[in-house]
């Protein structure tokens, strides 16, 4: 072997040894940079621990299950966040209903469409005091106390999903504040799932027999979610706009 | 004609002084508030008089943006402690807990325009019930 030869040999292998650099026995930069994602185990957060990033809440609602006319979930996230259920046109709505048919073949569906939880939220990048945030686990929320009531994420979101306060409210219940003034949305229930629980909607839907709503962590290889989105085709709306939603739809492309 | 002039003035300052002692006797009383839950606040009542709007403001950023629940200055664990036995609110007169008060320091009090302002726990339930501050 040339000297020059036994020069490359050693800097290959040198190269090789640092790219394969591990930070401890068995641990590589590449796991760490990902911790959480890679195993992705949900577990049950302590009340004085933040959020955590290596969660993404989400949900799949099976528009072959959701009924047309039925209303539980809305009626469910009404009662829950303390909102009046009016239906004026400037009233709150944190979920619709939307019946759609395609005209060619008649096919009917009826999806209920609440804010999409975007892992890259319009609203947010237009907001101009920093009121509308992104949570680290993925829920997109109004902070209230910085919101000036502005409306540019109204304009902004494809979804239509926030919703102005016009007038005085009454009736807020203690976990779910909410006033003239500020834009609102739903929140995916942050309150409960906070304390491990599940959205409202979610469990007003199974309540009622349907079961087409289905909530949890995107990150988690063994949530059901996980699982189903994993063996079924499902699609996020407008997913041209490239804002990769937490809220999928299974049935809708079809 | 002087000398009742100063009869007069000697009349109506005694008068101011009256009356000013009795507004610093009821200053130093403080509000009348109807009596709440017994037990410790979560932190000395002298700090909290002065330092409550800080202690909530601190707070309400851990749990609104980064989720934490288990903060020690809550508003809502404030309304369940401080709510007046009879009606489970701490708004509705100058005896309820925080009305009260802000009437008294005359300082405009907008939490509650968003925040409900009653207790989660029944008032009837509330003289049993644990202090959440205590189990802390």
């Amino acid at each position: 072997m040339n000297p020059v030869d036994k020069r490359r040999r050693e800097f290959l292998g040198s190269a090789a040894a640092f790219a394969g650099a591990m930070i401890a026995p068995g641990v590589f930069l590449y796991d760490y940079a990902n911790a959480g994602v890679s195993d992705g185990a949900s577990r049950p957060r302590g009340p004085a621990e933040p959020a955590s990033a290596s969660v993404r809440w989400g949900m799949l609602i099976d528009t072959t299950k959701c009924a047309s006319g039925c209303r539980e979930c809305v009626d469910a996230c009404n009662r829950e966040n303390g909102l009046p259920g009016t239906t004026r046109s400037t009233d709150s709505q944190w979920i619709r209903k939307v019946d759609l048919k395609d005209l060619r073949t008649g096919k009917a569906l009826s999806v209920p469409v609440m804010c999409q939880h975007c892992a890259e939220p319009p609203c947010v990048d237009v907001c101009p005091t920093g009121a509308s945030f992104k949570r680290a686990d993925g829920i997109v929320l109004v902070d209230r106390h910085t919101c000036i009531g502005c409306r540019y994420c109204m304009m902004a979101c494809p979804y239509k999903a926030r919703s102005f306060v016009h007038e005085p409210t009454t009736g807020q219940k203690p976990d779910v504040p909410r006033g003239k003034g500020c834009v609102e949305s739903c929140t995916l229930c942050v309150h409960k799932v906070d304390r491990g629980g599940t959205p409202s909607c979610v469990e007003a839907c199974a309540a009622a027999g349907h079961g087409a709503i289905l909530f949890g962590d995107l990150n988690d290889p063994q949530s059901e979610i996980a699982k189903r989105i994993r063996e079924v085709a499902t699609a996020q709306l407008r997913a041209d706009l490239r804002t990769d939603n937490g809220v999928r739809y299974q049935g809708i492309s079809g | 004609m002087k000398a009742a002039g100063l009869v007069r003035g000697a009349l109506v300052a005694a008068l101011l002084l009256a009356g000013s002692a009795a507004g610093l006797a009821a200053l130093a009383a403080g509000p009348s508030l109807d009596p709440a839950r017994a037990g410790p606040c979560v932190e000395d009542p002298k700090v909290m008089r002065r330092s409550h709007m800080d202690f909530l403001k601190h707070d309400r950023d851990d749990t609104v943006r980064r989720g934490i629940r288990g903060v020690k200055h809550s508003l809502s664990a404030c309304v369940d402690c401080h709510a007046n036995k009879a009606d489970g609110r701490v708004l509705g007169s100058d005896r309820h807990f925080c009305q009260g008060c802000h009437a008294f320091a005359a300082v405009k009090l907008d939490c509650f325009d968003c925040h409900a302002s009653t207790a989660r726990i029944a008032p009837a339930a509330t003289a049993a019930a644990s202090l959440p501050g205590a189990a802390r």
